[in-house]
């Protein structure tokens, strides 16, 4: 991370002593281990530059006015990060929010660190090293000041952006001290001096989203809305057959159509001749004077393809495929502890089930769109992507340019949940612009958008629970079936070793089976947890009834003590590492808050059902209150969530928001949606076959935080997984049947 | 061919097809980037925007069905009483995640609180149903759209 300030009266270019850098470093045993770290920095200045009244670097500009610029360097996504990092910079800088003005950043890794939007990790990743960068500019400030008044730095004190020296009664804005501090030496962000939490003033206040009254009067913000002197606008059809080929089209007629600029095919084999999905794909772009031209031009075109080698696959072909594995051995095993199969037999009570889930898709609600401007072999983007470093990789790999000519333009983007961690329709969009010389905005219909995604993977799990007389769990079992795309697991379709039950029941496998799979997939929201979650916590509560136990106490018990299980590679890491006691008191606050003690009085087809799920460094327990309907219509009443996400809440009401839309996202997926295979193809191509949740639908969302001693962590996706089981669970309770497919089949549910 | 509409208050002529929606007259012939493409199929309600006050789905309104009906987009609602009341609102309640539907979840929140200052839970819901929100922020749509309708009712009572 970069500089805090710096003197730009001579605009020299940033060595790469004067940086820092933010690294995360790969743990051993897979996953992330994050870190901040923070390299010496030689010097960070600021400045005001005479004239212009401002100091340009990284993060921070103070203004002779007193206005402070804040940079936000992260894409924005909904997740508020635009308006929660300069929160912990401003905060430690001690400066008044409201003179705080909020500038995006652009893709510039050098100077701001890693730049992404993805795993809930902007928070830890982000949240010690910037209120280091707020700290270190507070220090050079107070030090202008001291140096001036010829008094020792510790007489001085800082509040709302003015240093004071009380003994002299003097005092300066730091609008008057940014020049001269800027050419100050630059203190050591590993050794300045924080502020004690309680006395923060902005951090754990509600702040509303920077970006609110443009948004709510509907100004230009989102990729969608770039607007590029000389632009023109593109559609591209691919195949519907994933990694299918252009064998011919119709061009001149295309070309024909009156305000039509250029039609052509695109061949992406030379480009990318691995067939990565992630990559360029062959298709038709036809580039217009406007978009509704180039979409009613793409009504008359006529393609013929190859559709390639996975035409033949289906859902309905998985699910037979993966009954029958299951009828065998598991291929391999994550993990295989004790001896399940003997527990099994010897158990009082065994049970068994058979779960599954399907292909999801990201359904953003803006479509996928990039601008681009291909001009002498640079290329400038406007692009709503969540991964915007990969993405000028993937262009400068594409086109066969270096990632040094490429200029990435942030904008705000309209709903990410993982799509745009792949930068598909930028590759796609600079390819359009070089072809056609001219700048490209090009734009995704929904079909495209639904029919061209990287699906959350489809699973299916085969458990086994066995239970001893007193009803205490003693042997578990799971064979997973899920994909692979070559000799790989598909992507985001993995689980992990550790996977709860691991390590809390003396006899326990996870095996493994594998399809071969030609559909993309990807991250979609809480990863692999946003399944795992629902199959596990389901079984669980299936053998908390067969123990004849309430589902909160069965849980309980198999938590036990209050440890740490270290993850079984053996090497700590923080995301896989699952502290037993920090669940342990978010089931029992929502237990609590939730009245779970009364369930029982409840009308008759109404239920409470409760899930818990670490993820993403997040301890969340959610209970959810249904209603079942004797047509089967499932009503969602109530949910309340407790979490553990550390020691501070930053921006309070943009957690709440987060918590609440995850929960409510995960029940919207579990209630409507499903993307089905078949012919190698998407079946579903807009909202009316993919539900999202809509008003009348959404329930209110009770949202409980547990202050505790750990670092503090993300939010974007923790409260999504349990959210799933736990709705399944309360359809349990009120119905008697249970849900072991989703999305929610409403005839199943049926009086 | 030629067309003339009228857009928030404003004569606008522009020279389309007239099967062009209405959305793409509005973002890419006269630069209204506020109403928002979402499905294309009347499905989400990011596009709402007002005829005469009747919320409609202009990505599903050809510019040759609107003639002379008023056309009223997010871009106008701050000279509207009612529409600036829910503006204040969202922002107070700081409503928005990505922000991307709000413009139609406003628009049809106007029509609904100027034909029905209080609406009830199930009117909202009513009014509501047809604009998704994919970061699903209803229970703050809901909350600032009863807030708007309490601020309605004191600026009338003070007169």
């Amino acid at each position: 991370m970069a500089a805090l300030l710096t003197a730009t009266r001579d605009r020299a270019p940033f060595s790469a002593s004067r940086r820092a850098f933010l690294k995360a470093s790969a743990a051993v045993g897979g996953g992330l281990l994050l870190q901040a770290t923070l390299a010496p920095l030689a010097r960070v200045a600021m400045a005001a530059a005479a004239g212009e009244g401002l100091s340009v670097n990284a993060f921070i500009r103070i203004a002779p006015d007193n206005i402070v610029t804040i940079l936000s360097k992260n894409p924005e996504i909904g997740q508020g990060i635009k308006t929660m990092l300069p929160m912990v910079i401003a905060e430690e800088l001690d400066v008044e929010w409201k003179n705080v003005r909020i500038e995006q950043a652009p893709l510039d890794e050098a100077k701001f660190g890693r730049q992404f939007a993805g795993g809930s990790q902007a928070t830890p990743l982000n949240y010690d090293p910037l209120r280091r960068v707020g700290a270190a500019g507070r220090q050079m400030l107070v030090t202008a000041a001291a140096q001036g008044w010829n008094v020792p730095v510790g007489e001085c004190r800082t509040e709302a952006g003015v240093v004071h020296h009380d003994k002299s009664g003097r005092s300066l804005a730091y609008g008057a001290l940014a020049e001269t501090a800027a050419a100050l030496p630059v203190p050591d962000l590993a050794s300045v001096t924080l502020k004690d939490p309680k006395t923060f003033k902005i951090i754990g206040q509600r702040m509303p989203g920077v970006d609110n009254p443009k948004i709510v009067t509907g100004q230009p913000l989102f990729g969608i809305d770039v607007a590029v002197p000389g632009m023109l606008h593109a559609v591209f059809q691919k195949c519907p057959v994933f990694g299918g080929t252009v064998k011919s089209a119709n061009i001149d007629a295309l070309k024909a159509l009156p305000g039509v600029h250029d039609a052509f095919i695109v061949r992406a084999k030379e480009a990318n001749p691995s067939g990565d999905p992630q990559g360029l794909a062959d298709g038709v772009a036809i580039v217009a004077k406007s978009w509704w031209v180039a979409s009613q031009a793409r009504e008359k075109l006529e393609v013929i393809w190859d559709e390639g080698a996975t035409a033949e696959q289906s859902s309905e072909g998985f699910a037979a495929t993966a009954a029958k594995l299951n009828e065998g051995a598991p291929a391999s095993y994550l993990r295989r502890d004790g001896d399940v199969a003997t527990a099994l037999k010897s158990a009082a009570h065994v049970v068994e089930a058979a779960y599954s889930y399907p292909f999801l898709s990201h359904i953003d609600l803006e479509p996928q769109n990039c601008t681009a401007h291909y001009q002498d072999g640079k290329v400038t983007f406007w692009a709503p992507t969540q991964l915007p470093g990969p993405g000028a990789a993937l262009v400068a790999k594409t086109l066969g340019i270096s990632t040094g000519d490429i200029t990435v333009n942030m904008t705000r983007i309209g709903g990410g949940f993982g799509r745009r961690l792949r930068n598909d329709f930028m590759a796609e969009a600079a390819w359009i612009s070089r072809q056609v010389g001219a700048p490209v905005k090009l734009l995704w219909n929904r079909r495209d958008d639904m029919q061209h995604d990287f699906y959350r993977p489809a699973g299916f799990h085969f458990f086994k629970g066995g239970l001893d007389k007193s009803g205490k769990l003693v042997a578990f079992s799971d064979h997973f079936v899920t994909f692979k795309r070559g000799n790989a697991l598909a992507d985001s379709a993995m689980m992990d070793a550790n996977e709860f039950p691991a390590q809390l029941v003396p006899h326990l496998d996870y095996g493994q089976s594998t399809m071969a799979l030609g559909v993309p997939t990807g991250p979609l929201r809480a990863p692999r947890s946003n399944a795992l979650g629902f199959v596990f916590q389901s079984f669980i509560d299936e053998l908390a009834h067969k123990a004849g136990k309430d589902p909160l106490a069965f849980r309980l018990a198999i938590l036990g003590e209050r440890r740490v299980l270290v993850n079984s590679s053996g090497t700590p890491n923080a995301l896989r590492d699952f502290d037993t006691g920090r669940m342990h008191d978010v089931l029992v606050r929502v237990a609590e808050v939730s009245s779970w003690a009364h369930r029982r009085s409840l009308p008759k087809r109404t239920g409470k059902g409760i899930a818990f799920y670490f993820s993403h460094l997040g301890y969340f327990a959610e209970v959810v209150q249904a209603t079942v309907t004797p047509a089967g219509e499932v009503k969602l009443d109530h949910v309340w969530i407790a979490a553990d996400v550390g020691s501070q809440i930053i921006n309070p009401s943009g957690a709440e928001n987060q918590v609440q839309g995850a929960a409510l996202d995960g029940l919207g997926a579990a209630l409507g949606q499903a993307i089905t295979i078949d012919r190698g193809r998407v079946v579903q191509a807009n909202f009316d076959t993919v539900k999202p949740l809509r008003m009348e639908q959404a329930p209110p969302v009770e949202v409980h935080f547990l202050t505790t001693a750990h670092p503090p962590t993300g939010l974007g996706e923790p409260a999504l997984p349990p959210v799933i089981p736990a709705l399944c669970n309360a359809i349990f309770a009120a119905t008697g049947k249970r849900v072991r497919s989703l999305p929610i089949d409403s005839a199943m549910l049926k009086v | 061919m030629p067309y003339t509409i009228a857009v928030n208050g404003q004569k606008r002529t522009i020279d389309v097809d007239g099967d062009m929606p209405l959305l793409w007259v509005l973002r890419d012939e006269l630069d209204l980037k506020g109403s928002k493409f979402g499905c294309g199929a009347g499905l989400c309600g990011a596009c709402t925007v007002h005829l005469d006050g009747e919320p409609v789905r202009s990505c599903s309104t050809p510019i040759s069905s609107v003639g002379d009906a008023a056309v009223s987009t997010i871009e106008g609602m701050s000279a509207d009483p009612v529409g600036k009341k829910l503006q204040a609102a969202w922002m107070e309640l700081d409503v928005p995640q990505c922000g991307y539907c709000q413009a139609g979840q406003i628009m049809s929140a106007t029509a609904l609180l100027t034909k029905n200052p209080h609406p009830t839970d199930r009117e909202i819901d009513a009014a509501m149903t047809g604009n998704v929100c994919r970061c699903a922020t209803y229970t703050r749509i809901r909350a600032a759209i009863k807030k708007a309708a309490s601020l309605r009712t004191a600026a009338t009572e003070v007169k």
